[in-house]
């Protein structure tokens, strides 16, 4: 922690990177030239993470500053792919991204052991990054549960009520006959086209803002409305008419039947087929394409207005990154996207086996 | 925003369940005989609140906006008034946007700086006024709604009967956004589909073989002809299709032939959970699945043959696989057809169990074994409905998004060959409406223009399918 460069009271403004590159580099002896090239090839070797973390120290304990310490910071994505080999000497030495002199920095730090490898939690706790190694899922996370929030809280009213009113309550007749082919259709109508919907409607005409959870939420929930409705339907039906025609019998009304004997009956396939449209809706992702879920949103969202990101559109813009290593990355992002669908498909699954009743 | 009020409101129907409550059980002391109970007074006054001020809060939050811009452009000054209409909007926004305390985003000079802080009072107070006449409104609306209720509660009111018809008529409303949905998607589309079609025919849309949507920007750019011919499109789309099917149709069939004839009780156990999770995999796991693991394994497999076709009697085969690229038809449909198989599969497992089981037993009667009573009775009875599943699949094939857009390519190429880069509508949807868009531009909205041919298509084959499931059900019903 040089005194000389450290600004006590404005420690982020010192490049700790190149602290560190200048201060290897004399250890090993290395003399650089004027422009300091040098320093700056073994400066992209360590990741800006050092430099928060180091300002971060100084910050906290500004003692610090000229001693020596230890602070433990992931290295390039560069660095990274080189030690995993998936960078090797083999390749033409002007298309590789380190260079035959980084290589050998590289291996003497390896052989040194100042380099260890380990899991890289940040993957857990950051937003989205233009750098591999510091990018996580933690804003898209949020992202999709803002998004989920809002489309569980629109669809499941609005999907039990019409499955309610068109099992329950409406005569056979031209509406309900419309509402249902209506409904149908929708089921199977591509999900771009609800992004089409949503571009046209919610952000040009109704001018809510891009990118946001509750544009994103809003058409997932139009998309998931007509699975609700379907699953529904179905659990309603297997209630037998019995059940119907004895609360009617006791003296109970139309409504009184319904919600105090046939839809508590009917809960379970409810649940079930919601929460598998919710998964649905989580996977979903050409629909977020169309109303600008895949621009580059680097914080985590705080509100259902604010731009955001969601699991699945990261993956999309991971994968389609030029960077090699985010594609490791998406596939970290995949898992913990597969771990989310899983876990719900699951528990619809034992909901359904725990507590369908055969009449 | 006025949207904070639906809390006020939320509680405000609380109170008013509980006085009703109360109000009812103190009118009819000393009435044994009155008609509804008092929870249902409750709930009469609750609805009686709420209702009006939900309503105005839902008027004022849709058409405050509009009103406010016409209030502002009205009474503008000279100096804004004569700027272009695109610097004008800019402006405006600053406007409000000093008017709420943020910081503009552009710096105005000369004269347009004074007159941005006087907009900025201007709009603000408008703003207020607007914000002030909502809640006025809604509290009034509550208002006379409570007092309305109040007035009635008592022991004849036939409370039961009219919360039960307010329920009623919320339930009819739920199940008419569906169809709200589906006027929405038609007129989302066809609105911007028209305004597609006045600058580019629609025939030379459904029948033109050139697709290159950039648009010059310079008069004398080579390269952007702008030409809007969708054949390729729909060529590209329906290779991959009929890749996908190929994959999926016998792949899933059988498999739900397997599950519903042979398998024991614990296999089907195993097998459908899992398959239903397979089929919640989100598409964009697939795409990533078809991008990076078997669109280099195909393509190392086909350059691997050319390299042993080329110098021999197939030489120019030869040359020729040992071009192909990631990006092939083959990838994108083989993908897509794993994806449509528990879809297929699921949806044939329904048709075949619904397939009476006295056909089986009488075909078992007869002495045919399984596989005949599979292959002679079972399949002809479900024949009609399978087709009608595997129309469902090609739709979903149609309109599937993400595999092609990470798998498939950009290029429009009108050709069958599934070693080729193809692209689909879907893919073009997304290409054309990501990343910088202006709305009056032919390019975006080609867009639309594809859409609605995708929804049009799709559409017609689930109104097919559906009939055909349907009067297929009805034979065994």
């Amino acid at each position: 922690m040089d005194p000389a460069r450290i600004d006590r009271d404005y420690p982020q403004g010192t490049n700790f990177q190149l602290l560190v590159a200048q201060q290897q580099l004399a250890r090993m002896g290395v003399v650089d030239d004027a422009q300091g090239t040098q320093a700056t090839a073994y400066r992209t070797l360590l990741s800006s993470e050092l430099k928060f973390r180091a300002a971060d120290l100084v910050r906290r304990d500004p003692s610090v500053i000229g001693q020596t310490v230890e602070i433990t910071a992931p290295m390039s994505d560069d660095a990274d792919l080189y030690y995993k080999g998936e960078i090797t000497r083999d390749e033409d030495a002007a298309l590789r991204r380190v260079s035959d002199r980084q290589m050998e920095w590289l291996d003497d730090l390896k052989r040194d052991g100042s380099v260890t490898s380990g899991f890289n939690t940040l993957l857990f706790t950051q937003g989205d990054s233009t750098e591999p190694e510091l990018a996580g899922v933690l804003g898209a996370v949020v992202g999709s549960a803002l998004m989920l929030l809002v489309t569980a809280l629109i669809a499941i009213p609005l999907g039990v009520g019409a499955a309610v009113y068109l099992e329950e309550f409406a005569r056979k007749g031209r509406i309900t006959d419309l509402i249902e082919v209506n409904i149908n259709n929708l089921a199977a109508v591509p999900s771009i086209v609800y992004g089409l919907l949503g571009l046209a409607l919610f952000i040009n005409f109704a001018h809510l803002p891009r990118s946001s959870p509750l544009v994103g939420g809003l058409v997932l929930a139009l998309m998931a409305l007509p699975t609700i409705i379907i699953a529904t339907r179905s659990s309603l039906k297997a209630v037998p008419p019995s059940i119907r025609e004895a609360a009617l019998a006791m003296g109970a009304s139309r409504t009184q039947t319904v919600f105090h004997h046939v839809l508590p009956l009917a809960m379970p396939g409810v649940m079930t087929g919601t929460i598998i449209s919710m998964a649905h809706a989580l996977g979903e992702t050409a629909p977020l394409l169309l109303i600008g879920m895949v621009s580059f949103v680097p914080g985590i969202p705080g509100a259902i207005t604010e731009p955001a990101g969601a699991l699945p559109s990261l993956v999309y813009i991971w994968e389609n990154a030029s960077e090699l290593a985010f594609h490791e990355r998406t596939a970290a992002a995949i898992l913990v996207l597969l771990v989310f669908m899983i876990v719900m498909n699951a528990a619809a699954i034992l909901l359904r086996r725990r507590f369908e009743r055969r009449w | 925003m006025i949207w904070f009020l639906i809390p006020v409101v939320a509680v405000l129907a609380v109170v008013a369940y509980a006085a009703g409550l109360a109000l009812a059980k103190r009118r009819a002391a000393g009435h044994p005989q009155a008609h509804s109970r008092p929870q249902q007074h409750g709930y009469y006054a609750l609805i009686w609140v709420a209702a009006p001020a939900l309503a105005v809060i839902i008027l004022a939050g849709i058409f405050s906006g509009p009103i406010a811009q016409n209030l502002i452009s009205a009474g503008l000054p000279d100096v804004v008034q004569d700027m272009e209409p695109f610097r004008r909007d800019a402006f405006l926004n600053d406007a409000r946007l000093l008017g709420e305390g943020q910081r503009p985003f552009q710096t105005w000079t000369g004269p347009l700086a004074e007159a941005l802080e006087s907009e900025a009072a201007r709009s603000a107070g408008i703003q207020r006024t607007l914000m002030w006449g909502g809640i006025a409104g809604a509290a009034l609306a509550a208002l006379l709604g409570g007092l309305l209720a109040f007035a009635q509660i008592g022991p004849t009111l036939r409370a039961r009967n009219r919360v039960e018809g307010w329920i009623g008529g919320l339930l009819f409303a739920c199940s008419v956004v569906a169809i709200l949905t589906t006027v929405g998607i038609v007129f989302s589309l066809v609105f911007d589909a028209v305004r597609f079609f006045d600058r580019v025919s629609i025939t030379e849309f459904l029948f033109g073989t050139q697709w290159s949507p950039q648009i010059a920007i310079r008069a004398d750019q080579v390269g952007s002809t702008g030409a809007f011919g969708a054949v390729p499109l729909f060529a590209g789309t329906f290779l991959i299709m009929l890749i996908a099917m190929a994959v999926a149709a016998p792949v899933g069939l059988f498999s739900a032939i397997y599950l519903s004839e042979y398998a024991g009780p614990i296999t089907r156990g195993v097998v459908k959970p899992m398959l239903e999770i397979l089929a919640g995999v989100p598409t964009v796991v697939y795409g990533f699945f078809a991008a990076l693991t078997v669109g280099p394994a195909f393509r190392e497999f086909f350059n691997g043959i050319g390299a042993l076709l080329v110098g021999g009697p197939l030489d120019g085969l030869g040359q020729y696989l040992m071009l192909v690229q990631n990006q092939m038809a083959l990838v994108a449909g083989t993908v897509m057809g794993i994806m449509l198989i528990p879809f297929v599969s699921s949806l044939s497992d329904d048709i075949i169990n619904a397939v009476p089981q006295s056909l089986r037993d009488g075909s078992y009667a007869m002495g045919a074994t399984k596989s005949e009573t599979v292959s002679r009775v079972l399949l002809p009875a479900a024949l009609p409905g399978i087709a009608g599943a595997m129309l469902l699949a090609v739709s979903r094939a149609i309109g599937e998004t993400m595999i092609v857009t990470m798998a498939a390519g950009l290029a429009a190429n009108l050709t069958l060959n599934p070693l080729d880069t193809v692209t689909t509508v879907t893919v073009q949807i997304v290409t054309l409406l990501t990343g910088d868009q202006e709305f009056d531009s032919a390019k975006t909205l080609a867009a639309f223009g594809l859409g609605l041919t995708l929804f049009i298509v799709t559409l017609l084959l689930n109104i097919v399918a559906q009939r055909i499931v349907q009067t297929y059900r009805e034979q065994y019903d």
